[in-house]
C-alpha cells in the first residue's frame, strides 16, 4: 500500500521531463475532449442567441420565477472557484506540502469556474448589451450604479476575485515558465520568454517571489472568503423567506468549499488518468484531499441543518411555510436528492477503501457536485415559487433554452481547462521538486511510515509525529 | 446618483424612510379601495390596459405567468374548512382583490436594483425607469407583493398589429423586451395634472389627478389622491379608517374599522389601503 505522499528518490530531470510531456503531443482523445466541449459551448451559444434575440421568454422564465437555473448555476461556478484558494492560498499558510503537486490545477479551475460563472449574470440580463450599466464608469450624465444592491457588490467581487486569482495562478507559474522557456522550441518559446518574465532563478528573484506568493496568498483567504459571503447576500438581503437567512454567508462558503474539493477529486483522477502523473497526484494525496472534503462536507451538512433549524425555531409563518414546500412541495425529488447528495454521500470519503480507489472516488465527487448544484437550484426556485404572496405561488419547470446553456458553461470551462493542461504545466515543477527535497532530507523512512499509520495497523504507540520539523 | 450628490447630501440621502427618506415630500400618492365596493367586474384592469399600452400576451403566455397585468384582479373563495359555512363557493360567491404596485415608502424592490432603475420620487411614488433598466429582474423577486412583471417578449408587433397601433396612449412608452414595468399610479397623469395646476398658477387639487382606474370603477371603489393633501378625499378615508403611514401595525380605536394595509408587517409601509369587505356571517 502506497503510504509515501511521493517518492523522494525522483530525479529533478525525471520531473521535468514528466510535466513537460504532459503539454506535447495532444493525442486523439484530447482532440475528441476538445471537439465535445465545442459542441456543448455551441449547443448554450445557439440557445443564448435565440434568447438574445426573442427575449427571455423561451426560457420558460415567468412571474414569479423570474431567476431559475441561470442564477442557480452562477453560485455553483462561483462556489467551485474557491477550492483553488483554499488549497493554494490557505493550505500554503498552514504549510500543507501535500498540497504541492495538485495545487496548481485548482487554481487553474478557479480562474476557469470564474470565468465561466461570470457569464451567468450577464446571460440572465433582459437587456445584455446594456450589462456594462453596472460597472462604476464615469458617465457625462452623473449616473452611477445603485451601490446598495447586492449584485453591485458581486460585480465588484467576481471582478476583484477574477483578477487577483489569474494573478495569483500566473505569479505561482513563473519559475515553471522559466523551465518551459529553456526547454521550449518555436511559438511555445516566444510565449514562456514573455510570460516568464524572465526569470533566471537567483537568490534576489526567490527572495522577492516568495514574499509577493505569500502576500498574494493572504490577500486572496479573505477575498474568497467575502465573495461567496457577497454571493449569498443577493439571497440573503432580500426580504424572501428561505433567502433572507443570516446564516447564509458561511453557509455558502462551506458550501463554495465543499463542491470546489469534490471538483478538486474529479480533475485529480482525469488529470492522473490522462497525463499518467501517477507519481505527482498519488493515492496518500488523493486520501488528503478526500479527508479535506469529508471535513467540508460535514459543516455544510450541519449549516444545512442549522439553516432548517433557525427557520423552524424562528416561528415566521411564512419562512415555514417555505420550508416545508421544499420539504413536500413540487420540487422535493429534487430537494432530497440534494440532501442525500450533500450529506449521505460524503460518507462514502469516511471509508479507506473507496477512498484509495479511484472509479469510486470519481463517481462519488461527481454526485457530491451534483447534490452542490441542485443545493444551489433548490435554493433559487422554491423560494420564488412559494413566498409571501399566496396569489404568486407558481411552479415552474426550466426549458431547454436554459438547460442548454447551463450545460454549455460546462463545456465552456471544460474548454478553458483542456487549452490551460496544454499550454501551462498542470503540475508545479518547482514546488513538486521542493517538496521532494524536503522529504529527501528531512524526513526517514520510519517516520514517513509512522506518520501515515492507521488505526487498523497493529503498532505500538511511539513518539509523535514531528513530520515537518527539522531533524 | 451621483458621487457629487452623494458627497455633498450624504447624511440627507441616508435617513431613513420614517424621515421621509431622502426626500422632501412634495405629495404622496396613495390610495383607499373599499373591498365591499368591489365587484370584481374587471373593469379597472381593462382601463389600466388602455391606458399604459400593456400588451396582451395571448392565452398561453398568460397561463405560463408571462403576462403584463399592472393591475390585477386577484379572485378569492371562501373555502369551507377555512371558517366558510357550507354553502357551494359559487353561492357564496369570491371576494375580489384588485391589487397595483403598492408604491411602498420603504420598497423592498428599490435598494436591490443595480442600476438604480427604480428610485422613489419626491412624490411619494416608486418610480420605474425604463431606460435604465437592464433586466436583472432582482425587484421583481425581492417584492413581496409580487407586483412587479417582466417583458419577456417583444409585443409591440403582435399585440398592437396596424391599425390598433393608433389606440396607443402617446403620453407614455411603449416598453421593449428585457425590461420591468408596473404600475406607476398613471404617472403621466400625474404630470399632466401637475403641469395644468402650474400653468394656472394654483396648488393641484384634490380630483385634478384621478387614475384610470380609479376613473373607470363603476362602484368608484378606489379613491386616488394625495395623502398629504388634507382636505383629498383619500386622507379622510384613511384617518377614518385610523391607518397611518409609517407604522408596521395600525392601532384601532375601534374594531369594526375595516382599513388595512397588505403585509404591512413586513415594514415596506406601502400608500394603498384596503377596507376589508364585510360579509355576512
Amino acid at each position: 500500500m502506497q503510504t509515501k505522499d511521493i517518492n523522494e528518490n525522483i530525479a529533478w530531470a525525471k520531473i521535468n521531463e514528466d510535466v513537460l510531456r504532459s503539454m506535447e503531443n495532444p493525442r486523439k482523445g484530447y482532440w475528441i475532449a476538445v471537439a465535445a466541449c465545442i459542441a456543448m459551448v455551441m449547443c448554450a451559444v445557439l440557445a443564448e442567441i435565440y434568447q438574445y434575440q426573442v427575449g427571455m421568454g423561451p426560457s420558460n422564465l415567468n412571474w414569479p420565477h423570474m431567476w431559475d437555473l441561470y442564477i442557480a448555476t452562477f453560485v455553483f461556478w462561483i462556489g467551485m472557484s474557491h477550492s483553488g484558494t483554499l488549497l493554494s492560498a490557505i493550505l500554503h499558510i498552514i504549510q500543507a506540502d501535500w498540497r504541492k503537486p495538485i495545487y496548481r490545477f485548482a487554481e487553474a479551475m478557479t480562474t476557469f469556474s470564474l470565468m465561466t460563472a461570470g457569464l451567468f449574470p450577464i446571460i440572465h440580463l433582459g437587456r445584455v448589451w446594456n450589462m456594462y450599466w453596472v460597472l462604476p464608469y464615469v458617465s457625462d450624465r452623473g449616473i452611477w450604479p445603485n451601490f446598495r444592491s447586492p449584485l453591485i457588490w458581486d460585480a465588484f467581487a467576481i471582478t476583484t476575485y477574477l483578477t487577483s486569482s489569474a494573478l495569483f495562478l500566473f505569479i505561482g507559474m513563473i519559475p515553471d515558465l522559466a523551465i518551459c522557456r529553456d526547454n521550449a522550441r518555436g511559438w511555445r518559446q516566444k510565449l514562456y520568454t514573455v510570460l516568464s518574465l524572465g526569470w533566471q532563478g537567483d537568490d534576489r528573484q526567490w527572495r522577492n517571489f516568495r514574499k509577493i506568493y505569500l502576500l498574494m496568498a493572504c490577500f486572496l483567504i479573505p477575498l474568497a472568503v467575502s465573495v461567496h459571503s457577497i454571493v449569498s447576500a443577493d439571497f440573503a438581503m432580500s426580504i424572501m423567506p428561505g433567502w433572507h437567512i443570516t446564516s447564509f454567508p458561511p453557509y455558502f462558503v462551506a458550501g463554495a468549499l465543499y463542491s470546489g474539493c469534490a471538483a478538486i477529486i474529479t480533475l485529480f483522477i482525469i488529470l492522473r488518468y490522462f497525463f499518467r502523473f501517477d507519481e505527482y497526484m498519488t493515492i496518500p494525496i488523493l486520501e488528503k484531499t478526500c479527508k479535506l472534503t469529508f471535513a467540508i462536507a460535514m459543516v455544510w451538512s450541519y449549516l444545512t441543518l442549522i439553516e432548517f433549524a433557525s427557520v423552524w425555531y424562528g416561528h415566521d409563518m411564512v419562512a415555514k411555510e417555505s420550508l416545508l414546500s421544499r420539504f413536500y412541495g413540487p420540487y422535493a425529488p429534487f430537494f432530497w436528492l440534494m440532501l442525500f447528495c450533500g450529506i449521505v454521500a460524503p460518507f462514502a470519503l469516511a471509508i479507506e477503501k473507496f477512498r484509495r480507489h479511484l472509479p469510486t472516488m470519481f463517481v462519488v465527487s461527481l454526485v457530491l457536485n451534483l447534490g452542490m448544484w441542485l443545493e444551489r437550484w433548490m435554493i433559487v426556485t422554491p423560494t420564488l415559487a412559494t413566498s409571501y404572496y399566496p396569489f404568486a405561488f407558481d411552479t415552474m419547470w426550466p426549458s431547454m433554452v436554459q438547460w442548454a446553456i447551463v450545460f454549455g458553461s460546462f463545456g465552456w470551462f471544460g474548454l478553458l481547462f483542456l487549452i490551460f493542461v496544454k499550454v501551462f504545466p498542470s503540475v508545479s515543477m518547482y514546488e513538486v521538486k521542493e517538496m521532494v527535497f524536503h522529504r529527501r532530507h528531512y524526513h526517514s523512512a520510519d517516520l514517513a511510515t509512522k506518520f501515515h499509520r492507521r488505526a487498523s495497523d497493529r503498532e505500538e504507540a511511539g513518539e509523535p509525529s514531528t513530520e515537518g520539523a527539522k531533524s | 446618483m451621483s458621487l457629487k450628490n452623494i458627497l455633498e447630501n450624504w447624511s440627507h440621502y441616508r435617513r431613513g424612510h420614517e424621515d421621509g427618506g431622502h426626500h422632501d415630500y412634495e405629495h404622496m400618492w396613495g390610495m383607499a379601495i373599499d373591498l365591499n365596493k368591489c365587484t370584481g367586474c374587471n373593469a379597472c384592469s381593462v382601463a389600466c390596459y388602455a391606458e399604459n399600452n400593456l400588451p396582451t400576451v395571448g392565452k398561453d403566455r398568460m397561463r405560463k405567468g408571462q403576462g403584463l397585468h399592472w393591475l390585477r384582479m386577484e379572485r378569492y373563495w371562501d373555502e369551507p374548512e377555512m371558517g366558510g359555512d357550507e354553502k357551494e363557493y359559487q353561492e357564496r360567491g369570491g371576494s375580489f382583490l384588485p391589487m397595483m404596485c403598492q408604491h411602498c415608502n420603504a420598497a423592498t424592490c428599490e435598494p436591490v436594483c443595480p442600476v438604480a432603475a427604480t428610485y422613489h420620487t419626491p412624490d411619494g411614488l416608486n418610480a420605474q425607469v425604463y431606460n435604465r433598466c437592464i433586466g436583472s429582474r432582482y425587484c421583481s423577486n425581492n417584492c413581496p407583493y409580487r407586483l412587479r412583471y417582466f417583458n419577456f417578449y417583444s409585443y409591440y408587433e403582435e399585440s398592437w398589429p396596424e391599425p390598433l397601433n393608433m389606440q396607443l396612449n402617446p403620453d407614455l412608452s411603449v416598453r421593449d423586451k428585457g425590461v420591468m414595468e408596473k404600475c406607476t399610479f398613471c404617472i403621466q397623469r400625474i404630470r399632466t395634472g401637475k403641469d395644468t395646476a402650474q400653468r394656472e398658477g394654483r396648488e393641484v387639487k384634490d380630483g385634478d389627478v384621478v387614475t384610470a382606474c380609479a376613473q373607470t370603477c363603476p362602484t368608484e371603489a378606489i379613491v386616488f389622491g394625495d395623502l398629504l393633501d388634507k382636505d383629498a378625499q383619500v386622507t379622510k378615508l384613511w384617518k377614518a379608517q385610523e391607518v397611518e403611514l409609517g407604522k408596521t401595525k395600525q392601532e384601532k380605536s375601534n374594531g369594526e374599522l375595516r382599513g388595512y394595509r397588505v403585509l404591512e408587517g413586513l415594514n415596506t409601509d406601502p400608500c394603498v389601503m384596503y377596507m376589508d369587505r364585510v360579509r355576512e356571517a
